[in-house]
């Protein structure tokens, strides 16, 4: 039951990238968002599942949503996921 | 250890007087550390690790009463119980076919109560499993209300005391109980299995007459004697030791958010493990934050994925949705003194920061 969200005004490409490089990414461009728009994370390290919801906590940023990226043939099963930036 | 090794080395199932000795003493370890962990001596094994004794506690229990006209069966477990309980799960999972219900826990790592209930109350539930104090975080289980519903609905419940037995008291109301010694100062390759007089537990393994039938293989008297000495003295100095380490974990809980900018404090802040304190830094490399701090000379443990052979973070972390990269786990052993934890303080901070410019560079 997941709801309609808007498309994200930035898409931040970390696939291949370790912990913490994902997150480091996001918290030096989700300032290029305005208040309110979303911000997409594309990672495929394992930590990134856990640790994109974690700073979002941390941080009182929104998490919106993980979403399973298509499969591709012999490469990691990657994730996009979704933040608003609330302040 | 050294007059253990003296004194035991013989095969205590052997008629001989080395033999004879190394029995009389085998059974003075057992009596001693079942009067710690509160059992009785003949419930109690010892067994080659803390590891084997979780498989044998599984294993055995669930065997026992599973059947081909009922099936397979149901097991419960917390999401935060050491590995060698998940992984004995799915052992069965995939050998047997049972069912495997594993329950959330809060951003504390403490076991919802109320989510372990509904999973112990599912149709045949032929075992259920919970920690008496998380292993990685310190936080205490809510092993009192386990014991409760699983003795309502005669469900048999394992309590894994291998993070708490020596520190504190051992829970009541367990049908089966695991330990290890290494981790209460005793040596390395000595667990303990204690199964509760009437709780169903059957030889998961082809059968061995050693220690009560339940562990095969020839004991090893030495370290066993070891881990019996080391329990007892632990017992004696216990209340001394865990004020005083308490204390410290709470000064390095205060200090870290304080001094390490992003810095977040994992756990119970009270209901805890005296000894035990993780925290994560964000943005921090955790591989590299234990390389910094063993050169410093201070050997600290992490959860964050690039520290595991596996690559897969703590799913101790993942479970509470904690952060799990930069992460370390501080274990202070009995007899830490104020000094060197003024000293990690005191280097800690600056090492985070080499390590954060390095990572962004």
């Amino acid at each position: 039951m997941t709801r309609p969200v808007e498309a994200p005004a930035l898409t931040i490409d970390a696939l291949g990238k370790k912990c913490p490089i994902p997150i480091i990414m996001l918290a030096e461009q989700i300032r290029n968002v305005r208040i309110g728009q979303l911000v997409e994370v594309l990672a495929d390290d394992p930590a990134a599942k856990t640790d994109l919801p974690a700073w979002c906590a941390l941080k009182s940023q929104e998490f919106v949503l993980t979403a399973d990226l298509a499969p591709v043939p012999g490469a990691r099963t990657g994730w996009s996921f979704l933040v608003r930036r609330s302040y | 250890m050294l007059t253990a090794l003296d004194d035991g080395w013989a095969d205590p199932a052997r008629l001989y007087r080395e033999g004879r000795r190394a029995q009389l003493l085998l059974e003075q370890a057992r009596e001693a550390v079942a009067a710690e962990l509160r059992c009785r001596p003949d419930e109690l094994s010892f067994t080659s690790s803390g590891t084997q004794a979780v498989q044998l506690a599984v294993l055995g229990a669930v065997q026992a009463r599973q059947s081909a006209a009922r099936g397979p069966g149901h097991l419960v477990a917390s999401a935060v119980e050491h590995s060698s309980v998940l992984n004995a799960a799915d052992w069965l999972t995939r050998t047997t076919g049972a069912a495997v219900s594993i329950t959330g826990v809060d951003r504390l790592g403490r076991a919802d109560g109320g989510e372990f209930a509904a999973a112990v109350q599912r149709e045949r539930t032929l075992l259920a499993c919970l920690q008496s104090a998380n292993h990685e975080v310190g936080t205490l289980q809510p092993v009192e209300q386990a014991v409760g519903v699983c003795q309502e609905h005669r469900v048999p419940l394992l309590v894994d005391a291998g993070a708490s037995a020596g520190r504190l008291p051992v829970p009541a109301g367990w049908s089966l109980l695991t330990a290890s010694a290494h981790k209460w100062g005793g040596p390395a390759g000595v667990g303990v299995l204690a199964v509760r007089k009437g709780t169903r537990w059957r030889e998961p393994f082809p059968a061995d007459d050693r220690e009560n039938h339940r562990v095969p293989g020839f004991p090893n008297v030495p370290a066993v004697l070891a881990a019996a000495a080391s329990l007892t003295a632990t017992g004696r100095e216990r209340a001394a030791s865990d004020t005083a380490l308490r204390a410290l974990v709470d000064r390095i809980r205060a200090a870290v958010p304080a001094t390490v900018p992003d810095s977040v404090v994992h756990g119970d802040p009270d209901a805890r493990l005296p000894h035990i304190v993780t925290f994560s830094c964000l943005y921090v490399d955790g591989e590299a934050l234990v390389t910094e701090l063993d050169r410093a000379g201070f050997s600290v443990s992490s959860g964050s994925a690039c520290v595991a052979d596996t690559r897969q973070p703590s799913h101790v972390l993942a479970a509470m949705g904690a952060l799990t990269h930069g992460n370390v786990r501080v274990s202070l052993p009995s007899g830490t003194s104020a000094e060197s934890v003024t000293q990690f303080l005191d280097i800690l901070p600056p090492i985070v920061e080499k390590v954060r410019q390095e990572v962004t560079a």
